[in-house]
């Protein structure tokens, strides 16, 4: 069953958003869950991507993905009407949503994406929310009017100050922290280094802070291993056991070497795929 | 010339039995056959299959072997109970078609038994003649005989008929053997049959454990090609717990009874220190990236990356740990460590995975176990700290307990390390299946019929046993679709008028 894609549009250099028809997916997700695709059976990956929105009526999901290496490349070369080959999901457990109170939701580049179905049920869940969008440059910044229209407070940070603050995420998550009424819990979802950061802030006044981990996935359903992480010292795995997890008992510099394993294979996998596409003319219709 | 030889003795063998002259002891005097294997060298740079099967003239003067006992003892050893003695005497009379078609009787996949099945564990065990040799690898070579009638029907492209449509409809959770079988029976009574796989391919283990040189998945594929073309339709894509729940599948897709089959497909690790460093993998992971996703073909027709590693310690005994040891060969891996803490003799792995793992150069450190695994700065494994180990009384399993023995530790240098001792029960459908009962290992309980303690739900496999073996799962997924098509037979159509 291939799964064609509908309108697509590109958000900024690297992001790129599609909605992509999954008919049983999109009856059964809920924020926080993900699906794995396969674009050819034969010999592509398989990545995980968060399932950034659905529409039971249309029966599609929405996928927004950046471009880091050969497959979300390949993904991004993709048109309307093109097909994946394989969809799985949804996948991992839903972000527990409840009134929590005043949350706080930091995200981090790409990291917007996946924030965003879990700030939407965050507020029909009736939460006071504080979003705090972090990016490095005007140009990579996402969803900005989205969360605008969600969020009780918005806060947006770039790493050169062209557009926002000029600031890491978490010294505005600091300062928040830090005010008269403290937030009840934090959500901080992005590189798994700001990840890292956020928690070391956060840690310092005893908020609670789920963080969504986007560790290497084969299978998503237990059976390989390969995304398990250390958490308060033992293994877990991402794609079953989270992907969202308490941020205090990560083991995020471990994680982060993981994230590299193959980081020098992927590498030459992409220079190689852009070398192919230049040759057949690819380029040119972008 | 050796060939001439075997030929003029087979001529000589064929002149008495057309006679009625064979005797046990001109049987007993045949040798056995050897399979013919590919070159020890060469086959470490490729995946393709290690064992070529058996030349019509061996395969006729090995069924020669075969006494034909009255009573026919290696039928109790097969968890199927093919009729052994006969489709071995059909080959030793050259009847093949005649042979393959008893073993159908009672197996779907002699293909892939033939292949994999532990034989000497099984109906070798029991074999008269292995056991008047006083041993047991001069047992009729069982297994060899069924692979080479099944290889000689590789391009018939019969499918067996589904019978009338019952109207009524079954799921098949898992495509792993035990499904397959489950998936063929019922459809054959008439039932419409779905089968539901997580992964994007289907076969189970078949296809992401077990690797191309040990079975071709060419084999695989055309047997879940077979099933389809009897109308057997297959989802993949599809998590039963994640994309709908069982009860989903029966109470709104009016799927009447369903087959659990998922599988063990949970990684133990050893939960020792340095477990989580990059260079550890699970077998499943490692198998998975090379057979399912093709990472040996890596950049050259495949996207699955895996580490070009160097020096591998494999932990472990049984088949998974000897098929990841032969694979890290076949990446390029100079040195290849398997560390089992028991000794040679209580290893679960077939031996003849054990026999080409040492020729393919595969160093056994046996009697050690892990104790550590030590990682560099950027937390990539450099070495691992073992114990050397006894044996002592036996335990529950009847084999002797491995002990460790205080203050013998050592470490080799490995950048890669592959845990390979076995699989729990993944919990998926434990944790979305209300009322299914499980036991204390996370195992769902049947009982002889392979039945749940949910009407209409059944099961078998691995899920049930534990890690068992391939013809188990098969034996399962028989008896299970035996019970679906006699409850099915009794609950009315929908719609029937009463
Ligand atoms: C549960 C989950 C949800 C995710 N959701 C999204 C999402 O909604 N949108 C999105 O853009 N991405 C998401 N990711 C990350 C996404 O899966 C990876 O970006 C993708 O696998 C990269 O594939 P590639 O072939 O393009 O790049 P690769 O060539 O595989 O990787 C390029 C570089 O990126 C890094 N990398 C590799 N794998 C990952 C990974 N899994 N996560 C992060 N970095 C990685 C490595 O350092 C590598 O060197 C998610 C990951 C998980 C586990
Ligand atoms: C590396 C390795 C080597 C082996 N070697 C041998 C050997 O030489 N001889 C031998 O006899 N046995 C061997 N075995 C054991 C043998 O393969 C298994 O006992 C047998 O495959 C079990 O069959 P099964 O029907 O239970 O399903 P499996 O083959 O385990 O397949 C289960 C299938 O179910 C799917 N699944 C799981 N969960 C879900 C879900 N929730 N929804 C949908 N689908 C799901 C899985 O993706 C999988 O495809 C080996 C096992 C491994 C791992
Ligand atoms: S199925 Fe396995 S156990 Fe049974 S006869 Fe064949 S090889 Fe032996
Ligand atoms: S036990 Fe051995 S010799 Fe006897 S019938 Fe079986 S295969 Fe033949
Ligand atoms: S991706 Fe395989 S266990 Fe999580």
């Amino acid at each position: 069953m291939p799964h064609k894609i509908g309108t697509k549009k590109q958000l900024s250099e690297n992001v790129f958003t599609a909605e992509v028809e999954a008919s049983l997916i999109c009856r059964a997700c809920k924020p926080g869950q993900f699906i794995i695709l396969c674009i050819n059976n034969e010999y592509s990956e398989r990545i995980p991507l968060t399932i950034a929105d659905s529409d039971s009526e249309k029966g599609t999901i929405r996928l927004i993905w950046q471009r880091i290496g050969k497959t979300t490349a390949e993904l991004a070369d993709l048109k309307e009407g093109d097909e994946i080959e394989s969809i799985v999901g949804p996948l991992g457990n839903p972000t527990h949503i409840k009134n929590y109170g005043t949350v706080v939701c930091v995200g981090g580049g790409i990291g917007n994406a996946p924030l965003y179905p879990i700030v939407k049920a965050l507020k029909e869940a009736s939460n006071t929310i504080i979003t705090i969008l972090g990016a490095r440059n005007k140009e990579l910044l996402i969803l900005e009017d989205e969360f605008t229209e969600m969020s009780d407070e918005l806060i947006v940070t770039t790493d050169d100050g062209s557009y926002g603050r000029k600031a890491l995420v978490t010294e505005p998550l600091k300062e928040v922290c830090q005010r008269e009424g403290k937030p009840d819990q934090v959500f901080a979802i992005g590189p798994a280094i700001m990840m890292k950061f956020c928690c070391e802030v956060t840690k310092e006044f005893s908020i609670p802070t789920q963080v969504s981990l986007n560790t290497i996935m084969i299978d998503g359903t237990g059976m390989c291993g390969g995304c398990r992480i250390e958490y308060d010292g033992k293994p877990k795995f991402v794609c079953v056991d989270g992907p969202e997890f308490d941020g205090h008992k990560v083991n995020f510099d471990l994680m982060i070497k993981r994230l590299d394993t193959y980081k020098d294979k992927e590498k030459s996998s992409y220079e190689k795929y852009k070398e192919h596409k230049c040759k057949i003319g690819l380029d040119k219709n972008k | 010339m050796k060939e001439k030889k075997s030929k003029e003795f087979l001529e000589k063998l064929l002149e008495k039995q057309t006679k009625g002259q064979l005797k046990p002891s001109d049987r007993f005097d045949i040798p056995c056959q050897d399979m013919p294997v590919q070159d020890e060298v060469e086959r470490r740079d490729n995946i393709n299959e290690v064992a070529q099967g058996y030349t019509e003239l061996q395969a006729r003067l090995e069924a020669m072997r075969c006494i034909q006992c009255k009573n026919a003892p290696c039928i109790k050893g097969c968890p199927v109970e093919i009729r052994i003695k006969d489709f071995v005497g059909a080959i030793a009379e050259g009847r093949y078609k005649e042979s393959l078609e008893i073993i159908k009787e009672n197996s779907l996949l002699p293909a892939v038994c033939g292949r994999v099945c532990p034989q000497e564990a099984q109906c070798q065990k029991y074999c008269t003649v292995g056991k008047k040799f006083k041993d047991p690898t001069k047992a009729v070579s069982i297994g060899r005989l069924e692979r080479y009638v099944a290889d000689l029907d590789r391009d018939n492209n019969s499918i067996p008929e589904a019978g009338a449509a019952t109207g009524m409809k079954v799921a098949v959770i898992g495509s792993g053997p035990g499904g397959i079988v489950a998936a063929s029976d019922t459809r054959r009574a008439g039932h419409e049959v779905t089968i539901f796989e997580a992964f994007h391919k289907s076969g189970g283990v078949l296809v992401y454990g077990i690797p191309e040189f040990r079975l071709p998945k060419s084999i695989v594929k055309k047997e879940i090609e077979v099933i389809e073309k009897m109308g057997v339709k297959i989802v993949c894509n599809f998590v039963v717990g994640k994309t709908r729940t069982i009860r989903q599948l029966m109470k709104k897709d009016g799927f009447d009874a369903v087959y659990i089959g998922v599988g063990a497909g949970l990684p133990r690790f050893m939960n020792i220190e340095g477990e989580s460093l990059v260079g550890v993998y699970s077998a499943n992971e490692y198998l998975t990236r090379t057979n399912l996703m093709k990472a040996y073909k890596f950049g050259d027709g495949a996207d699955t990356p895996i580490l070009n590693s160097k020096k591998v310690a494999v932990i472990g005994g049984g088949n998974v740990a000897m098929d990841s040891a032969r694979t890290a060969v076949r990446l390029g891996a100079e040195k290849v460590y398997l560390i089992y803490r028991r000794s040679e003799k209580e290893m679960p792995a077939r031996i003849e995975e054990v026999h080409h793992a040492k020729e393919e150069g595969i160093e056994f450190h046996l009697l050690r176990n892990p104790k550590r695994i030590i990682g560099d700065e950027s937390y990539r494994v450099k070495a691992i700290e073992c114990l050397k180990y006894e044996l002592g009384e036996p335990d529950e399993s009847g084999r002797r307990r491995p002990v460790p023995i205080e203050g013998t530790e050592f470490t080799i240098d490995v950048d890669t390390v592959i845990v390979a001792i076995g699989n729990g029960a993944n919990p998926l459908i434990q944790q979305t299946t209300e009322g299914l009962k499980f036991n204390k290992w996370g195992n769902i309980e049947v009982d002889e019929h392979c039945r749940t303690s949910i009407e209409g739900v059944y099961a078998g496999g691995d899920i049930v046993l534990g890690s068992a073996t391939v013809i188990l799962a098969m034996g399962q997924g028989r008896t299970a679709a035996a019970a679906i098509n006699e409850y099915l037979a009794r609950k009315k159509p929908k719609g029937a008028a009463s």
